[in-house]
């Protein structure tokens, strides 16, 4: 779909960007490309859509030489994604989402539709159509910029470090979002990074580059196993702790499934004994159907006590979780980044089904170091 | 006061007429300086090395005594309205020019990027980026020059351009107070309705999305 064949750019006073980069990409696959600020990555990418023109080799896209097109029409049939968002603060987001079709010259009634129709994907409801840019959060604002690429259904997408300006909460559940939407799509996606998680997390294969020159071009895990070289291993760095145990895949896996819990009529007093208890200093909030709704811990209790007798009139409901089917790598990631001290594992319907803890990594790390021990009891 | 309503009495009529052609020559040069001074200032955006030039020619231009240029223009177009036209034509460009210049290269970066990427053309960026974000900056500029041309305008009697200087200046000439304030009044109340009704126009065309971010600011 996607084909580099031995492309250079030097830019003028001689300084090579990009040095005879060959790569070819299948229909569907989520492209990242990786590397320290100033190895061409960035380059690489403006390439495609020709916001660079390369000086040596070609790009085609679909066995069509993008030069040989007109590059507007070109930028139009790619969506493009920047780290500043860029939507027009004077448009509206319907106006946004869907200025592509009107320089494409659709008709307002079916740019309407397009518009409401996409706002479904990401779970906003009609009525953001309406409203300006800045009424949003910069998740929801980057939410649109995603969308404002979707609009003309373009088979290829240019990300350009999209989440990198969103703070790490967002920028996760965006990443998870945005993953899952591109399965959906089936899109091809070119996406730009120096986050080396974000591109394990989300690429099918990763371009490792440094100094306009490819070093690495491979799925996640065989770069993870088999760095090309000591920059490489440099650059993945901490990753090796999930790589002694090659055969621990999943979550559920290392999880303990059962986690302290309580339901949201409990009272706080209840909630104090059951910590006492379990020797814990959160519990989970679930609903009847075990679906989580949040936690609390022991500060919460402490502060609320006086107003609040009941768990649901304090329960804290923005909290870290990771769906089952997660790669242990990433949920081990979030948990060592973010210094939590652990993460709840769901499933499909946001029922809780186990947690992972610190105590986890404990065994998983106690594995490496003493060997090939059963390590069905964990947790 | 009994003066002024006799003055009123015998002279409103042509007060009337005289404002008119206040306003007509003010309004006709303003318009012609927004003709030429936004779209240059636009076209300037895209040469940054070359704008730092142009606006420095026009700044000395703007220097020269409005008399001088006045008199200047009697050789080359004679007298009455279209010298006197187009000699405040040239006090009008500077403000506008600069303003719209300050306007579109203050765009932000990532905007203009995201519409290139997405496939705007030139034209396209201009039309649905550039201008619409940089309005009120244009505006501003408009208001300030065109208010500024009123009171300019005063001038154009002198080359036999009429308006409201004919009072002020044989008022000046015949040392009579009434007619000076004839002059000078309605030039006044002229320059505020039309920052006014500028005002009004300024918050028409202003994008509502700007309008609301401002209000949240």
């Amino acid at each position: 779909m996607l084909k580099f064949d031995n492309v250079s750019k030097v830019y003028k006073g001689g300084k090579k960007a990009v040095q005879n980069l060959t790569l070819e990409f299948e229909k569907g696959e989520f492209i990242c490309f990786i590397g320290p600020s100033g190895c061409g990555k960035t380059t690489t990418m403006k390439m495609i859509n020709r916001l660079i023109e390369p000086t040596g080799g070609s790009i085609s896209i679909n066995g069509v030489n993008i030069m040989d097109k007109d590059p507007v029409q070109l930028r139009r049939e790619i969506g493009y994604v920047i780290q500043q968002i860029g939507l027009f603060p004077h448009m509206t987001i319907q106006e946004n989402i869907s200025l592509v079709l009107k320089l494409l010259k659709w008709p307002e009634e079916k740019r309407r539709e397009r518009a409401k129709e996409l706002l479904t994907l990401v779970d906003m409801t009609p009525d953001y159509l309406e409203k300006y840019p800045h009424e949003l959060s910069g998740g929801q604002q980057q939410r649109i910029g995603v969308l404002r690429a979707l609009a003309a259904d373009q088979p290829l997408i240019l990300m350009d470090e999209p989440f990198g300006a969103l703070d790490p909460i967002t920028r996760d559940s965006l990443q998870e979002e945005f993953k899952k939407l591109q399965k959906k799509l089936d899109k091809t996606i070119v996406f730009v990074t120096h986050d080396m998680d974000e591109a394990i997390k989300l690429a099918d294969r990763i371009v490792i580059m440094r100094d306009g020159q490819l070093v690495q071009c491979d799925t996640p895990d065989e770069i993870l196993r088999n760095p090309a070289d000591e920059f490489v291993e440099e650059f993945i760095g901490k990753d090796r702790l999930v790589q002694a145990r090659p055969n621990i895949q999943t979550v559920e896996q290392i999880m303990n499934p059962n986690p302290s819990t309580i339901t949201g009529d409990g009272t706080l007093s209840e909630a104090i004994q059951l910590m006492k208890q379990n020797r814990v200093d959160s519990l989970l909030v679930v609903d009847e159907n075990k679906v989580l709704q949040g936690f609390i811990d022991v500060e919460i209790i402490d502060q609320k006590r006086k107003k609040a007798t009941r768990v649901s009139d304090v329960v804290e409901s923005e909290l870290f979780t990771v769906e089952k089917g997660t790669l242990v790598r990433d949920t081990i990631r979030k948990i060592l980044k973010r210094g939590m001290k652990y993460v709840p594992v769901i499933d499909e319907e946001k029922r809780l089904i186990g947690i992972v803890t610190r105590a986890s990594l404990v065994d998983i790390v106690y594995d490496s170091i003493w060997g090939e021990d059963e390590i069905s009891n964990i947790g | 006061m009994e003066t002024i309503l006799q003055f009123l009495s015998t002279n409103g009529g042509e007060m009337l007429y005289k404002t008119w052609e206040h306003l007509y020559i003010s309004v006709i040069a303003a318009l012609l300086g927004i003709l030429v001074a936004v779209p240059l200032g636009i076209f300037l955006t895209r040469f940054p090395k070359g704008a730092g030039f142009v606006m420095g020619v026009l700044g000395v231009i703007q220097t020269f005594p409005s008399f001088a240029i006045l008199a200047f223009f009697i050789p080359l177009l004679g007298v009455g309205k279209t010298p006197a036209i187009i000699a405040l034509f040239f006090y009008s460009v500077l403000p506008i020019l600069r303003n719209t210049y300050t306007g579109v290269s203050g765009v932000k970066k990532s905007l203009l990027e995201a519409g290139r990427g997405m496939g705007m053309t030139g034209w396209e960026r201009i039309r649905y980026v550039e201008v619409p974000l940089a309005i009120p900056v244009i505006m501003a500029g408009i208001r300030l020059s065109t208010v500024y041309l009123i009171g300019w305008a005063t001038l154009a009697s002198f080359i036999g351009g009429g308006g409201l200087g004919d009072y002020i200046f044989s008022g000046l000439n015949l040392y009579q107070a009434e007619y000076i304030i004839a002059g000078a009044i309605p030039v006044t109340v002229l320059a505020l309705l039309t920052d006014l009704v500028l005002g009004k126009i300024e918050n028409w065309v202003t994008p509502k999305g700007m309008k609301k971010m401002k209000e949240a600011a």
